[in-house]
């Protein structure tokens, strides 16, 4: 299964949701503000951290840059991904939930 | 695989437009198939030819309209959102009374029952928006 989150957890609490149903083996797909959540000393840092273990969690990579951040900014364990990985991740994960 | 896309917020409002349009088209480009993109609630301000952005910013609406021309893509504009935000095609417009209309090519304007067989068709429904 797929979630995508697409707005920052300081704004919204749709990655709190996402997380609290995520199970082992799913995959996480950070884009747009949700990519705030993937950065580093952030108090959502520990959380991923802990969530990377058991489910796999990707950035869209043009939308990081596009808020002037880098992979260097994000929690080991986050994946980066370009929107041809996007589709990818759509192809290969049923259903698809996006968390708005 | 085919992909059906839901598109839930206006252009220029936050990103779920350029994010559908980005997903879409690289989806296209790598050889998927659309079935539909269907523009919901404020989703269906996508669909306006009047839309006249500063010349240095993207189109976002005639980015959708010639992508549809590309790869004859079915665009569907909500009809009760449509109409509840001034949105009307030709026969609409004529059948309300009303002196113009506004669906940029490529856009039509059907009912729900369009997003639920975009649904049941699609191997994936992705949704994009607020």
């Amino acid at each position: 299964m797929l979630h995508t989150v697409n707005k920052s957890p300081f704004e919204k609490n749709s990655l709190e949701t996402c997380l609290r149903f995520a199970r082992q083996g799913h995959t996480i797909l950070l884009y747009e503000d949700g990519i705030y959540a993937a950065l580093k000393g952030t108090v959502f840092e520990a959380k991923m951290t802990a969530t990377v273990t058991n489910c796999k969690i990707y950035v869209l990579v043009p939308d990081l840059e596009a808020r002037g951040m880098r992979m260097d900014n994000v929690v080991a364990g986050i994946q980066p991904v370009d929107y041809a990985g996007f589709v990818d991740l759509v192809v290969e994960n049923n259903p698809v939930q996006a968390w708005l | 695989m085919k992909f059906g896309i839901l598109v839930n917020e206006g252009p220029y409002q936050h990103q779920a437009s350029d994010s559908a349009y980005q997903f879409t088209k690289t989806a296209l480009e790598k050889g998927h198939e659309i079935f539909r993109v269907f523009f919901y609630h404020d989703g269906v301000n996508n669909g306006t030819r009047l839309t006249v952005p500063p010349q240095d910013d993207r189109h976002i609406v005639n980015r959708w309209s010639e992508l549809a021309q590309k790869y004859n893509l079915d665009l569907v504009l909500c009809i009760a959102a449509a109409q509840r935000r001034g949105m009307l095609d030709e026969n609409e417009a004529k059948r309300q009374g009303k002196d113009a209309n506004n669906i940029a090519p490529g856009f039509r304007i059907s009912g729900l029952g369009q997003l639920v067989e975009a649904g049941i068709q699609s191997e994936r429904l992705v949704v994009f928006g607020d």
